[in-house]
């Protein structure tokens, strides 16, 4: 069972954040770094955890948290802008002013991964709701058996985190890999979907929990992939994502057959939701 | 060391036929080494031969007038390259280069062509192993055509 963090304020009431830094990743996505304004709340969230993240007079957002777990000063959330209120939230500048609610939701189970080999699938911005996990593990490195972090990308120029994928492969039984639809001649790495990676990866499926996050057919794909590698179905879990209003299971936005994503979700172990992502209606 | 005997009746592409056959296999097999962009095979030359990557990534390319190649998809270590030789015209469709030094196996496809012409039990293995790798190269790429990563 993924247990969801409690949260001990009003949820619905946004707290107020400033904006301290924002880096740009790729063309279009953008890492805020934000800090509260009051001293007295404190970012405890557990990889995997979304916050809503209001742009006063434009509109609020379900954002995955992106940074450290072990940070407690800030959040980071990495935003790729695509509409109105992800453009206004990544224009924000330093010192400005952003809402946040939360956490919410359910996290990463770094308990049940303790002990055994993670495997780490993310495709596209997907990689940011899996980032707070790698740190955790690279962190308590004892901990965990074999990390490996297997991540395509639309193109060398759409990668997140490229540094730090580089930083991460040279960490001890950690195995880094990359791949893009669209590579150019510069491009040394791999070309070709993410689940081509899977035969170049060293994986020991018996011991292994497998954690995904990425477009939903792409995660639909990578499973079967697993699955086939003989990774039980009880190992896997997947990061969803929906539509979210209120974060707290109120409105009923987020609806995914009998579960809300923004409350049970968006962490699901795969028997969970697997008759669900093969309905073509959801 | 691992001799070539070794790695060719342990590839799981050989694995399950006739000890026979594999054996002509490596008689007729050789280790081969290609420089970082040097081009093992090139579109319209004739295929009579496919290729265990040993060692390296090779792209599979295509090339496009007045523009630079557009690589389709990259094959590493264990991977089989080509399968033209096994289908007429016996001409390669794409260019394979090597994106980084590449150590490779080259085996006879002109060989095993003719052995599974005569020997269609053999030819039949031989199509079901081929057939697996395509609906996998296959599968691939109708997924990289449906650019998952763009914004919808």
């Amino acid at each position: 069972m993924i247990m969801a963090t409690a949260i001990t304020t009003d949820p619905m009431l946004p707290q107020p954040y400033s904006v301290r830094e924002v880096a740009k990743e790729t063309p279009d996505t953008f890492t805020l770094r934000l800090e509260p304004e009051n001293a007295v709340n404190k970012s405890m969230f557990q990889p995997g955890q979304f916050s809503m993240l209001w742009v006063f007079g434009v509109g609020e957002l379900p954002i995955s948290i992106s940074g450290d777990p072990a940070l407690q000063d800030r959040l980071l959330y990495t935003v790729r802008s695509v509409g109105q209120a992800t453009h206004a939230l990544v224009n924000r500048g330093v010192g400005d002013g952003v809402g946040v609610r939360g956490p919410f939701g359910t996290g990463w189970p770094l308990e049940a991964a303790r002990g055994r080999d993670v495997i780490v699938v993310a495709g596209g911005i997907g990689l940011a709701p899996l980032r707070p996990l790698i740190y955790q593990v690279l962190r308590n490195r004892k901990d965990y058996g074999r990390l490996v972090i297997l991540y395509g990308g639309r193109s060398p120029r759409d990668l997140l985190y490229r540094k730090e994928l580089a930083a991460w492969a040279r960490h001890r039984e950690t195995q880094v890999l990359v791949t893009v639809d669209y590579g150019g001649l510069n491009w040394r790495g791999h070309v070709g979907v993410v689940t081509t990676l899977f035969k170049y990866s060293r994986l020991q499926p018996a011991r292994s929990v497998a954690m995904i996050c990425g477009p939903e057919i792409m995660m639909r794909f990578v499973t079967r992939e697993l699955e086939t590698l003989g990774l039980s179905r009880d190992d896997i879990y997947l990061s969803m994502e929906r539509n979210m209003k209120c974060a707290v299971g109120f409105c009923g936005h987020c609806q995914y057959g009998p579960h809300f994503i923004c409350k049970d979700g968006p962490v699901f172990r795969y028997p969970q939701i697997r008759n669900l992502l093969e309905k073509y209606e959801l | 060391m691992e001799t070539l005997e070794r790695i060719i009746a342990e590839h799981p592409f050989f694995a399950g036929l006739d000890d026979s056959f594999v054996n002509l296999m490596v008689s007729c097999a050789s280790n081969l080494r290609f420089k970082a962009g040097s081009y093992i095979l090139r579109e319209g030359d004739t295929a009579n031969t496919f290729y265990l990557v040993r060692e390296g990534k090779v792209a599979i390319e295509i090339r496009a007038p007045q523009r630079k190649p557009i690589i389709v998809s990259t094959l590493s270590v264990g991977e089989i390259l080509g399968w033209s030789w096994l289908l007429s015209p016996f001409e390669w469709k794409f260019d394979a280069r090597a994106a980084d030094d590449v150590r490779a196996i080259a085996l006879d496809g002109k060989c095993l062509r003719t052995k599974c012409e005569e020997n269609h039990d053999l030819g039949y293995e031989v199509l079901k192993r081929f057939a697996r790798i395509m609906e996998e190269r296959l599968e691939a790429t109708r997924l990289q055509l449906l650019d998952l990563y763009a914004v919808k």
